[in-house]
């Protein structure tokens, strides 16, 4: 694999953590600390936000999104980093899906990650270094208790929609459990209830990939000068797989050889899905801190709403008014369409409003990323019915 | 997707009333009271439950089988879920629902008495409508042609039809007494869609009627 990062980057991904370009920063001192699920408060700590719109009269029209595992704030413009397209830009935007000419938009850079929220890449006050492994375990629901933390700084008090897939679904249950009176309308796209087993080991494999990784130097690369590039590269390929699915993959590439006409009989990339898969390593470690990937797997695995509510999911939606609209993927063995429906039995069981579609399609878990005219035709309609009982116009 | 939908709605052939609505689903609106919680099971494209909310005010819910059916209601803004009625009934908890609807559904379902204690569990009132298998078109088709009926209404021959459990009105109330449902109000339509005489009969109805709609509650 081609060396990709030196000294310099780190420099730069330091800096990206502390003083992120192209958007807001709220800083919480020492008076609003963040209680941690761990036990432990997070302060001084800071998140890194985009917004797209205009906020109402009312204050009713925000629609906070929260992003996947490797995603960040910057849904809909060009990315400071890899200079390409928002992660999200073909549902959020002018004229789309999540109408940024209706709705004011924020979308914020979870606690835990790398794009200027407080994570294992910030400076720790305390020691003026990279905090690394000394930064303590977060779960959902602090990213989530954070969030709200955002939105009480930014004088929103409801939410009109919360909306992400993946393990930005899971912030959505979440939200929708903690602070259900803040949520009128939450859409959880391609997610699960609870981290599986089956998931929590494939995260498991990307988390020793990047230990195992001599540059890692136990979690204190930044402070050494070091980047466990290789590691983390390998991590996002075994993990790219989950994204995708086998038909996916077959169309895309099939067995075609990559540059070639004939197999080399060595270890290159001979074949053409295996140079993507490097491909998509390198990119990823460009733009990616290795103690964060270590950090947000670990918040996805311990993700598990009925643990907190008795063992039963439904207890987290009681009397919940929020209604819901659960989308699921037939390609997507990551977080199949049966965990969207436990969700929805749970709803059901609660008493909330849901609406559950499954979308046909071979492009797997990343389908809710890609273009799919139904998934935006069901946001857009879901939403325009929630306008619509929530009173909000057309149009600003 | 639209041919696909057709077949699901057994009744898409049926009349229609003077907005465009289907005659049947007007006459089951007419039994939901203003404001109330409903539940439609087997809604199909979701034209039942667009005009409740439109008419009545209601905050209504469907189940469809159809993912086609599905993403086409949860796009229009409806609040539905892709579900089977025999199986994901279960799920919901006593006393959920106002109303819950079973509207030319009854006939596909592979068991009807679970269906309908299941909807009378969850609803304080049950709505079915269904075709009548004792109209006399199909009993001469049968009786005389000596072949499983065809209709306008039910185009399907026997061997493609997703009507597996057919009725009469008469085996219906049957079904009545033994799911312990109280029959609050009937009506059943003729060819045209216009309702029978309200004091005709049952033979009457059984003979003439070419699709039922009742009105049930939970007994005792």
């Amino acid at each position: 694999m081609a060396d990709v990062g030196t000294a310099p980057d780190l420099a730069a991904r330091a800096r990206e953590a502390d003083t992120p370009r192209d958007c807001l920063v709220a800083r919480f001192g020492s008076d609003r600390p963040l209680r941690l699920d761990a036990g432990v408060e997070l302060s001084p700590f800071q998140i890194a936000y985009k917004t797209y719109g205009t906020l109402n009269a009312e204050r009713s029209n925000a629609v906070l999104i929260c992003h996947a595992l490797t995603g960040d704030q910057h849904v809909a413009n060009v990315h400071p980093v890899t200079g390409k397209p928002g992660w999200w830009e073909t549902m959020v935007g002018p004229g789309r899906p999540i109408d940024t000419e209706r709705y004011f938009v924020v979308c914020p850079n979870v606690v835990g990650a790398c794009m200027g929220s407080t994570g294992p890449a910030s400076t720790d006050p305390a020691t003026g270094e990279p905090w690394g492994l000394d930064f303590p375990v977060i779960t959902i629901r602090d990213m989530v208790r954070a969030q709200a933390m955002l939105l009480d700084e930014l004088k929103i008090d409801t939410l009109f929609a919360v909306a992400g897939g993946s393990m930005g679904g899971m912030q959505v249950l979440q939200w929708a459990a903690s602070f259900p009176e803040r949520v009128f309308a939450a859409l959880p796209i391609a997610c699960a209830t609870r981290h599986s087993a089956q998931n929590i080991a494939f995260h498991e494999v990307g988390r020793q990939a990047v230990m195992a990784d001599p540059e890692w130097r136990k979690g204190r690369y930044l402070v050494e000068g070091a980047n466990p590039r290789k590691g983390l590269a390998v991590a996002r390929m075994g993990a790219h797989i989950t994204y995708l699915s086998d038909a996916a993959l077959h169309r895309k590439f099939g067995r075609k050889f990559q540059d070639r006409d004939n197999p080399t009989f060595t270890f290159d990339a001979d074949f053409q899905v295996e140079s993507y898969l490097r491909h998509q390593g390198i990119s990823f470690v460009e733009r990616f801190d290795a103690n964060s990937y270590l950090y947000l797997t670990r918040a996805m695995d311990y993700f598990d709403l009925a643990a907190d509510h008795n063992g039963v999911v439904a207890n987290a939606f009681a009397g919940a008014q929020t209604r819901f609209c659960v989308v699921s993927f037939t390609s997507d063995w990551l977080f199949p369409t049966s965990e969207s429906r436990a969700i929805v039995h749970a709803l059901n069981a609660s008493g909330a409003r849901v609406s559950f579609a499954e979308i046909v399609t071979d492009k797997g878990h990343d389908a809710f990323l890609l273009d799919e005219p139904e998934l935006f035709a069901i946001v857009r309609g879901f939403l325009d019915g929630a306008a619509k009982a929530r009173g909000l116009k057309n149009g600003r | 997707m639209l041919s696909r939908l057709k077949r699901d709605l057994t009744m898409a052939e049926a009349a229609r009333g003077p907005g465009g609505a289907r005659v049947d689903l007007l006459l089951v609106a007419d039994m939901v009271a203003p404001g109330a919680r409903v539940l439609d099971v087997g809604c199909g494209d979701g034209e039942l439950l667009r005009l409740l909310g439109e008419n009545r005010g209601v905050d209504g819910r469907g189940i469809e089988l159809s993912r086609e059916g599905v993403n086409e209601c949860v796009a229009k803004g409806l609040a539905v879920i892709q579900g089977d009625a025999d199986t994901d009934l279960a799920d919901y908890p006593d006393d959920t629902f106002d109303y819950v609807i079973l509207s030319q559904t009854l006939q596909a379902t592979h068991r009807p008495r679970v269906v309908l204690e299941h909807m009378l569990r969850i609803g304080r009132h049950a709505i079915v409508s269904f075709p009548n298998f004792g109209h006399w078109k199909i009993r001469l088709q049968v009786a005389l042609g000596g072949h499983m009926p065809q209709t306008d209404n039910l185009p399907y021959a026997w061997w493609d039809s997703p009507n597996i459990h057919f009725c009469t009105i008469k085996d219906f109330r049957g079904l009545c007494d033994v799911a312990g449902a109280k029959m609050e109000r009937a009506v059943a339509l003729n060819a045209w869609g216009t309702p029978l005489r309200f004091n005709a009969p049952w033979w009457f109805w059984n003979l003439f009627g070419e699709q039922a709609v009742f009105l049930l509650s939970r007994r005792g």
